[in-house]
């Protein structure tokens, strides 16, 4: 009986009802239905560019002249493709680590605000968040540019001026800057941030070693601060500060305004999905951590700081990582108010000479690539948060 | 039951003074905005910026905001160049939409019934008590029509409110009498009535020549119709033990979520006829409006369905597995609906940007949708260089925000009905 079942379930099904044989059949299948819709894309475009007699060459528009300014840059229309990409790359990389810094301060402070125990507080974070979130960026991006910058901002010999800190016109905004190479700029910020990882590393040794609280914030904070001030003294490097004079405002770093309301419509828009991540994630930390830490007697900021935010940081990192990956894709919106960012480069350079399939191709690896250098930052801090499990 | 041991030093202990109440204004103010002087303090600066923004806010809706270019504009934000004779289409089609919704909602209420799951307050309430409490629920939808409507110079949109309140009640009475096994029926009737309504809609102007928010609602309904099988499908490829299979499913996702979607509309609108023969007519802008956002949204509803997937105890497979069913029937009648329900929100979240999106596919593909409308209003030689583009845009956010409010409470509404996370 037994040899009988055996032999009767290893003999091997027909063909048709293998599932190795369907699996592999199936897959080949799939395979073929994509190399033919590819093949009948790429000869289609081959046959096409043929007809008009179109370039395929995907590098040599690199190398031309392109033919369009960038306003408000020393970009100039004889000068190759490639500086105006490299141009409008930069601006998408400015536009976006500014709305990221921004969009997390604001978005945090209000997360916060939600929970808070004051009602004023509580209902006017809520109605922001709710407004906000509902409505399409496109719509903000407008509304900044047209009606807040251009429409509601000051002539340029009545400006709003904040001490030295920042002038707004309705031609554009200055902040005050540093002044000197960008390099040393950079120099001073690794400086101070590889300080204040070598003094919490210090610090958190010691609380290993002999138990003294670590207090590694109040320590690094201030001793990277003062090693920033001193490297920035040894650099030479200067700060300038925008000053009004009649209509002109010269010193500080000049924002267009067209720069300066999609940072606008950008930050407001990202920090109010910020500020619902953070609310999510700090209700998501269990009631009973909160109870756990009052009955060790920490104060309230103990109990937010050690227990409550490194298990909110650790849900809400990943959500907060896909925000900064949506705003850089958004920062693609600030074209409709023609700010120079690389779609609006890469309109303009085909809307001229370049071809479009290998100008949009280009667009389409370098923001590939955005993506994938972000999202692999937010693997590595998020794994760095993880939990050690066993 | 035992007592417990009585203790001589507990009995002499004096009775407590009774605790002040807990409940009252006073109390109320006191927890919520004076709990220690910090607090007091940061309420009485809070409330003075929000009483000036609030009187700003009102001061605007109901004094200085010039709101003329919005009442001249109505019916092009509202349904753009659709042939003003052949408007009541549109009314129809409103009111067949909402009595379909009735009819459903009322179904729904009777399949609870039927399987014992009703809500508390489902229970014998009185028929305008249920009314009145469906309007509160739906308070943006009322208040932005009441908004819209105070706007209103003719006879028209009243008839179709009172159209789709009409027949939204009557389908909500119909819905109840249902045979109880009328899902998929109504399911067909959906998919039927949509291709129906289209060409009800389409026949005096072509869906190509369509715009104002009538575009967006349409652009993100066909979206959402389309993107979520897509989703679903990639959603299980990327899951599948076939390699071809998984690997082609997490190309198209990285790439898709990857990249703006207003780079996707650039393409669809400028390279894409590069890819296509060039003896046949291209496709419209709509057509390629909609290919790219379905494309752009079912990456990301993959992932989200992909999440679900992940949620769900690998016990639920084997034990269907165990039942002798099928992998087919595993997945469709096993695990999707266990792995769906878990993600109503973010895939409701998801349908939610794609209808804000759809003001993107407009404006990479020179469509008029109701923003187009806005910024083309403020270019009529009547309201030229007045510096009206604030209250144009702001009545177009109002436009979408009361979708989207609506769309998301409903959705939470939803959510809480499946019982999601109480189980």
């Amino acid at each position: 009986m037994s040899a009988e079942t055996t032999a009767a379930t290893s003999r091997r099904p027909p063909l048709w009802r293998d599932v190795r044989v369907l699996a592999w059949a199936f897959q080949l299948g799939v395979a073929a239905v994509v190399v033919a819709v590819v093949w009948y894309l790429v000869r289609n475009y081959i046959d096409n560019t043929e007809a008009r007699g179109l370039s395929r060459d995907f590098t040599s528009w690199l190398d031309q002249p392109a033919g369009f300014p960038i306003p408000d840059s020393d970009f100039r229309q004889s000068q190759p493709n490639r500086d105006a990409i490299i141009e409008g790359f930069f601006n998408t990389l400015r536009l976006s680590i500014t709305g990221i810094v921004l969009a997390t301060v604001l978005g945090t402070v209000i997360g916060v605000g939600r929970l808070s125990q004051n009602f004023i507080i509580r209902t006017s974070t809520r109605a922001y968040v709710e407004f906000v979130r509902n409505v399409p960026l496109l719509a903000l991006v407008f509304l900044a540019f047209s009606a807040i910058v251009l429409n509601a901002f000051p002539a340029p010999n009545d400006s709003w001026e904040l001490g030295p800190i920042a002038v707004f016109n309705v031609r554009g905004s200055s902040v005050f800057w540093f002044e000197g190479e960008n390099w040393k700029a950079l120099v001073v910020l690794l400086a101070a941030l590889i300080v204040m990882f070598v003094v919490a590393r210090w610090r958190r040794a010691v609380f290993d070693r002999t138990g003294t609280p670590a207090r590694t914030a109040l320590w690094a904070i201030p001793i990277g601060l003062a090693v920033a001030v001193v490297v920035w003294i040894l650099l030479g490097l200067g700060v300038t500060a925008p000053t009004r004079d009649g209509t002109r405002v010269t010193g500080g770093i000049r924002m267009t305004p067209s720069y300066f309301a999609a940072l606008i419509a950008l930050v407001v828009y990202t920090s109010s999905h910020i500020a619902e991540i953070v609310r999510a994630s700090i209700q998501a930390v269990p009631r009973g951590q909160s109870e756990a830490a009052d009955a060790l007697a920490l104060s309230p900021f103990q109990r937010l700081w050690y227990v409550v935010l490194p298990q909110a940081m650790r849900i809400g990192v990943p959500p907060i990582g896909n925000q900064f990956l949506n705003l850089t894709k958004n920062s693609s919106l600030a074209l409709v108010i023609s700010f120079p960012e690389l779609t609006k480069v890469t309109q303009l350079a085909t809307a001229s000479r370049a071809p479009s399939v290998p100008a949009y191709t280009l667009l389409l690896l370098i923001y590939l690539a955005i993506s994938l250098a972000l999202s692999l930052i937010v693997n590595i801090v998020n794994r760095r948060l993880a939990i050690v499990e066993r | 039951m035992e007592t417990l041991p009585t203790d001589a030093a507990l009995e002499v202990l004096p009775p407590e003074p009774a605790r002040p109440p807990t409940a009252g204004p006073r109390d109320w103010l006191r927890r919520n905005l004076f709990r220690s002087v910090g607090d007091g303090i940061v309420t009485v600066v809070a409330g003075l910026i929000v009483a000036y923004l609030l009187y700003r806010g009102i001061r605007y809706l109901f004094v200085t905001g010039r709101w003329e270019i919005i009442r001249v504009n109505l019916r092009l934000f509202m349904v753009g160049r659709y042939p003003a004779d052949e408007l009541w289409r549109i009314s129809v089609a409103l009111a067949a939409i909402a009595g379909y919704i009735g009819v459903v909602a009322g179904f729904a209420v009777k399949r609870r019934r039927v399987t014992g799951r009703q809500l508390p307050e489902e229970v014998d309430q009185p028929r305008a008590r249920a009314l009145l409490a469906t309007a509160g629920r739906l308070w943006p939808l009322v208040v932005g029509i009441a908004l819209i409507m105070s706007m209103v110079t003719t006879a028209g949109p009243w008839l179709t409110v009172a159209g789709i309140v009409a027949a939204g009640i009557v389908g909500r009475l119909i819905g109840p009498r249902l045979p109880a096994r009328s899902t998929l029926a109504l399911l067909l009737v959906a998919l039927v009535g949509f291709g129906a309504l289209l060409l009800f809609l389409s026949a005096p102007a072509e869906i190509s020549t369509w715009s104002g928010i009538m575009l967006n609602v349409f652009l993100a309904i066909a979206g959402i119709t389309l993107c979520f099988p897509l989703g679903l499908l990639l959603a299980l490829g990327r899951r599948s033990r076939l390699p071809v299979v998984r690997w082609l499913s997490i190309l198209y996702i990285e790439v898709f979520r990857g990249v703006p979607l207003y780079v996707l509309l650039l393409l669809a609108y400028v390279v894409l006829p590069l890819f296509l023969p060039s003896s046949d007519a291209n496709p419209s802008s709509v057509t390629r409006a909609i290919v790219a956002m379905t494309l752009f949204t079912a990456a990301y509803i993959a992932e989200i369905v992909r999440g679900g997937l992940q949620s769900l105890p690998r016990g639920q497979t084997e034990a269907a597995y165990a039942l002798g069913l099928s992998p087919v029937r595993t997945t469709f009648w096993i695990v999707l609906p266990q792995a769906l329900r878990n993600v109503i929100p973010a895939i409701v979240g998801q349908f939610i940007s794609l209808f804000k999106d759809t003001t993107l596919a407009a404006s990479a593909m020179s469509l008029i949708d109701a923003l187009g409308v806005a910024e083309a209003a403020t270019s009529q030689s009547r309201f030229q260089g007045q510096g009206l583009t604030a209250e144009t845009y702001a009545f177009v956010m109002l436009l979408f925000w009361i979708g989207c409010v609506t769309m998301s409470r409903e959705s939470q509404r939803l959510e809480r009905r499946l019982g999601v996370g109480t189980r």
